[in-house]
């Protein structure tokens, strides 16, 4: 049995009972591949112990490349390759140079952190998912266990953790 | 866990279950439109139509069709341009702002109002883009590239310039935090449409989510992503109105030469922004059946928006009037003087009765929750916010320093027939939008829906308390 094919599916009708579920099952030993909700659930990164996105990092060098870019541009053109005399102010003068330096940091933050975002959540528009359940984007809340990774108990046993846990159903779910 | 007052009302009344959210939104996009849909596309399009013909116009014998002379060489274009950004503020302001406050009530209507932020943008993008004449070399023009008669560059000391860039980036970054609330919600409907058997629309929204799954490390870098989009957008669309102003604040006219405008003008776009979110919203609420959604309650908060935002640009006009006769000088004086008494005064006072006296009915509780009401108040202030626009940059140039160069601005068909080309393209925009795009932000109200319906089920517990 090979990983990533073959899961059970523990299905939780609400927020609240998925949470208590997560730590019920982490208790047990049992490996948790992925919980999927139709909404973000407080709480879940805690109880699934996930380390903090580094996103707001990228994001923040992103910033400081438009910034550096804005100014370098700005100052090179006005300053340096084509000096020109507008109202008798400096080449380079800073303030003007201000409004457009801001709007290219918020720029390349926002689209550098989105484009960051999309390529490590491995969102691409010819993607067709893996469901493990439909109702998962509805209104249920679904936990899969990866059966190769949690090799040491059976399916029985790991059925029994989920449905103690506050599974309302338990499914098997095979991928080629 | 956050907490929420029990005192507060429920933000989605009918004690919906998170499977009704799913299925009162999603059903929009999966039935076909109510007949007044097809209507009000069809009245647009013709609209559209009739607009792009003049637009056509233009283009092909030059802006020396609008009623532009050498004195007022701005007119409907800017005040249109204006208008249609100020509109666009109001959804940022819902989504961004309202995000880092933890205002819940933003959630049935952040999408509606995000994409009317989109389509105003599009709407005010138009009228710069056709006055250059020659569009095609807009881009060409306007962005920092080598001039083809030598290495000459843009002027970044032009507040012109940075509006090109303040624009381009408030389009493209609302554009994309509008894109990523959708995500979740067009997994939604792709998986009920494989319930359902649909291939063809789980294909097609499935593309369109990115193929999203919703997993719990996914939905966490997606919470860090929109927590930070609002925190770049909220000093981006108060910087976007600000460099607004400056078109005019920067030059020397009287008028317009004011060191109150960024804050004015961002105080005028929110308010004329919630005044056509609530027009639209009225309608699309009731078209759409969306009244435990989009609730009295979220009325009456955007009418006390308006009230504050209002109140701000009523000072504000009290303010200019003020400081240009305690300055002293005589050219601000007179272009003061000139607004509320000379051949534009009828501009001036219906926009101080649309824009400083009308938002004040909504002291008023019962018109403050008056859908009719609203509704005409709403209009009214968009139309008084046209005329601010009007006022502070027709009125400004049309009395030149020498008596001799005085004229009078007189729009043609085609400054009209321009603007009427916005208001098609923003309606089909908006009605196309209504129809294929949920048009209430479905993962974000799933996570208050819960508690709201154990409120309404506790209700009559409450009422039960208080009379004993």
């Amino acid at each position: 049995m090979t990983a990533d094919k073959n899961f059970l599916v523990g299905v939780f009708d609400n927020e609240e009972v998925l949470l208590d579920g997560i730590s019920k099952v982490r208790s047990t030993g049992l490996k948790i591949h992925d919980v999927f909700s139709p909404f973000p659930v407080h709480g879940i990164d805690d109880a699934l112990g996930l380390k903090r996105s580094r996103l707001p990092r990228a994001a923040f060098l992103f910033g400081l490349t438009g910034t550096s870019l804005a100014l370098t541009m700005q100052i090179w053109m006005l300053g340096y390759d084509w000096p020109m005399i507008i109202g008798g102010k400096n080449f380079a003068s800073l303030p003007p140079f201000i409004p457009v330096t801001f709007e290219l940091t918020v720029l390349l933050a926002a689209l550098g952190m989105v484009a960051t975002f999309m390529i490590v959540s491995d969102l691409k528009p010819y993607k067709w998912p893996r469901q493990f359940d439909v109702r998962s984007t509805d209104d249920k809340h679904v936990m899969a266990i990866d059966l190769a990774l949690n090799g040491g108990k059976s399916k029985e046993e790991i059925s029994r953790i989920l449905k103690d846990a506050g599974a309302s159903e338990v499914n098997e779910k095979n991928f080629e | 866990m956050q907490v929420t007052s029990s005192v507060r009302d429920p933000l989605v009344t009918g004690g919906k279950t998170v499977k009704d959210v799913s299925h009162d939104i999603s059903r929009h996009v999966e039935n076909k439109p109510p007949r007044s849909w097809w209507l009000a596309l069809a009245v647009s399009l013709v609209v559209f139509a009739y607009g792009l013909y003049c637009v056509c116009t233009v283009l092909w014998h030059g802006i020396g069709v609008w009623g532009l002379n050498k004195t007022v060489g701005w007119a409907w274009d800017i005040t249109n341009f204006v208008w249609w950004v100020g509109i666009g503020h109001a959804g940022t302001l819902i989504s961004a702002i309202l995000l880092l406050f933890r205002q819940k009530w933003r959630m049935s209507i952040n999408r509606a109002a995000e994409a009317m932020t989109i389509f105003a943008v599009i709407c005010a993008a138009t009228f710069p883009l056709i006055h250059m004449g020659r569009l095609w070399l807009g881009f060409y023009w306007a962005l920092p590239l080598p001039n083809a008669f030598g290495s000459l560059w843009a002027n970044f000391n032009s507040p012109l310039l940075w509006d090109v860039f303040a624009i381009s980036t408030y389009f493209t970054v609302s554009l994309v935090f509008w894109y990523i609330g959708l995500i979740p919600d067009f997994a939604t409907i792709r998986d009920r449409a494989v319930v359902q058997g649909n291939q063809i629309r789980a294909a097609v929204y499935n593309a369109l989510s990115f193929g999203w799954q919703g997993g719990a490390k996914t939905w966490m870098r997606y919470e860090a992503v929109a927590l930070i989009l609002a925190g770049l957008s909220t000093p981006l669309v108060l910087s976007v109105h600000t460099i607004v102003s400056m078109d005019f604040a920067t030059s020397v006219i009287p008028g317009w030469h004011t060191t109150i405008f960024p804050p004015y003008f961002v105080a005028g776009a929110i308010f004329s922004g919630f005044a056509m979110v609530l027009t639209l919203l009225l309608i699309t609420r009731v078209v759409f059946k969306l009244e435990d959604y989009i609730t009295i309650y979220h009325i009456e908060l955007m009418n006390i928006i308006i009230i504050v935002t209002g109140s701000i640009v009523g000072i504000a006009y009290i303010t200019e009037l003020f400081i240009s006769w305690y300055s002293g000088v005589e050219y601000e004086g007179y272009a003061f003087y000139n607004r509320v008494q000379g051949p534009y005064a009828w501009a001036y006072w219906s926009m101080m009765t649309c824009n400083v006296i009308s938002p004040q009915l909504f002291w008023i509780k019962k018109i403050r929750m008056s859908i009719v009401a609203t509704f005409v108040l709403s209009i009214i202030v968009n139309i008084g916010m046209w005329f601010e626009r009007f006022v502070i940059i027709v009125t400004s140039l049309h009395r030149d320093y020498i008596p001799s160069s005085w004229t009078m601005f007189h729009p043609t068909m085609y400054d009209i027939g321009e603007y009427v080309f916005t208001f098609g393209l923003f309606f089909t925009a908006f009605l196309l939008f209504a129809k294929f795009f949920p048009v209430i932000n479905m993962a974000e109200v799933k996570s208050i829906v819960r508690s709201d319906s154990e409120k309404v089920g506790h209700s009559s517990h409450v009422e039960e308390e208080v009379h004993a």
